[in-house]
């Protein structure tokens, strides 16, 4: 196994006396990708802003390389910068274009030449094929777009790990598929993600591991295959269930479903 | 419209018009200076400084310019400061000015989102990075209509500025009016010096906003 990146021993958050996570253990290992699911306010947004260091947390030890992260202390604004994280709403600089959401953070923290930082961001937006945004301002994009141009914006910063927060929940359908395709290639080039989604079948093709966590812990983990064929737990089998559907109409009514559809 | 009083007496209201510009100009900068002092320790959540800040503001809005240039005029001596009233005129100002600016640059601070924060954050930039090239900018293209207005209503306060004998255009008018019944040519002469004054700040506003406002960027 690879040398681990991101280790998380006993993590725990609480929002006042709201337990989120409680006692979450888990290693990230260089090139693997991590799928995190489970029900809404199990606190999966929760553990990505905890690993950079967005939330103070209670108790428990969070470390990129065996550095400590903590939120607020100056260790971790250098180790941030070795973590990449992108948010379900599209969070690109509205008054910056393209190219200068992307060039910000490489100039300003990095301390890289301009020009540098400008031929990579070009090189990763024809990669994307945004190329020919590069000089737009995010009103100018759709939503699939802003989100490519923001993981091409974490990407820029050379980060050893990619959070990933939902990045696709606040699509249109048929934009979730530009976005997840941008994933999908990264994972194939071997980086280092973690990602929180309710998109099943992209888990499945994506993850190496999949981690269902449920009232702040983990409670099951395994391959994808393993994972959505066989769920060992009850409730990973309950969770699963709510993504399958079963069928409506009888049988012999298929063959004219086409008909039924017109009507409606 | 008698013409021959009217330009007799231009060079009355140009003066007049001066004063009123250099009164009216620096108690801006100045209400602009203390709105965006306010701003900041209301946005960084300040203690202590925050409650005063909050007080001062209520006390501001919710008093007429007139009487609290009043206080600055007529009652200050009373306890031994005796300022004169082209300086009560720039502080009363600022005084009002300071908390309309105040609630301009809060209201652009909060209207830039969290997340706009966290990933600024999450990209390692530090606070001071933050504010400078993701917070500000949004927060001041937001805040630049509400500027423009205090601006403009500002320059229409210092209208009361007569009241203290500042020399201003309407203090001038006043003046005209007791002196010589001339009642229509000086009230001509008031109207359009004060839009000559405030046309153009109006129109040169309506073009920043335009440009600034970063919802229209790239348009």
């Amino acid at each position: 196994m690879a040398e681990p990146i991101l280790e998380i021993e006993q993590l725990i958050k609480e929002y006042g006396q709201n337990r989120v996570l409680d006692g979450v253990n888990l290693t990230v290992h260089k090139g693997e990708v991590i799928v995190i699911v489970g029900p809404s306010g199990c606190g999966k947004s929760t553990l990505l802003r905890c690993i950079n260091a967005l939330e103070d947390i209670q108790g428990g030890i969070i470390r990129l390389h065996g550095e400590e992260i903590q939120k607020g202390s100056a260790s971790s604004q250098k180790l941030r910068q070795k973590i990449g994280m992108v948010f379900q709403s599209y969070d690109l600089f509205p008054h910056l274009t393209v190219l200068d959401n992307i060039t910000l953070a490489p100039v300003k923290v990095q301390k890289r030449k301009k020009e540098d930082a400008a031929k990579e961001a070009m090189e990763l937006l024809t990669r994307i094929g945004l190329a020919d945004k590069a000089n737009s301002y995010p009103r100018q994009l759709s939503g699939g777009q802003k989100q490519r141009v923001a993981i091409v914006r974490a990407l820029c910063m050379h980060p050893e790990i990619l959070l990933f927060d939902e990045v696709t929940a606040a699509l249109d359908p048929e934009m979730v598929r530009e976005v997840l395709d941008v994933m999908l290639d990264l994972a194939r080039q071997g980086k280092t993600m973690l990602i929180v989604t309710h998109e099943m079948s992209f888990a499945r093709a994506v993850a190496d591991r999949v981690i269902f966590l449920d009232q702040g812990n983990i409670v099951e983990e395994a391959k994808p295959e393993e994972f959505f064929e066989h769920p060992k737990t009850e409730r990973a089998q309950k969770f699963l269930h709510v993504f399958s559907f079963d069928q409506v109409k009888k049988q012999e009514e298929g063959n004219c479903s086409e008909q039924s559809e017109s009507h409606l | 419209m008698n013409w021959e009083f009217i330009i007799k007496y231009l060079p009355l209201y140009q003066r007049a018009a001066i004063l009123t510009v250099k009164i009216g100009v620096i108690g801006i900068v100045f209400a602009v200076l203390v709105g965006l002092v306010c701003a900041a320790v209301q946005y960084y959540k300040i203690p202590v400084a925050r409650q005063i800040t909050a007080v001062y503001i209520e006390l501001s809005r919710n008093t007429p310019l007139l009487v609290q240039l009043f206080f600055l005029y007529y009652g200050f001596p009373k306890i031994g400061v005796r300022l004169s009233a082209e300086v009560c005129g720039v502080v009363g100002l600022a005084f009002l000015g300071g908390s309309y600016m105040a609630e301009a640059f809060r209201s652009g601070l909060e209207a830039v989102d969290d997340v706009q924060k966290e990933s600024a954050f999450s990209l390692g930039l530090n606070s001071r990075q933050i504010l400078g090239y993701v917070i500000l900018p949004q927060a001041l293209s937001t805040s630049v209509p509400a500027l423009v207005a205090n601006i403009i209503f500002l320059l229409k306060e210092t209208s009361v500025f007569s009241a203290i004998s500042l020399m201003d255009l309407m203090f001038t008018a006043k003046d005209l009016i007791g002196l010589y019944y001339k009642t229509t040519e000086s009230l001509f002469l008031l109207v359009v010096f004060y839009l000559l004054i405030l046309l153009p700040v109006s129109i040169v506003g309506t073009l920043l906003e335009r440009r600034l406002r970063y919802a229209g960027f790239g348009d």
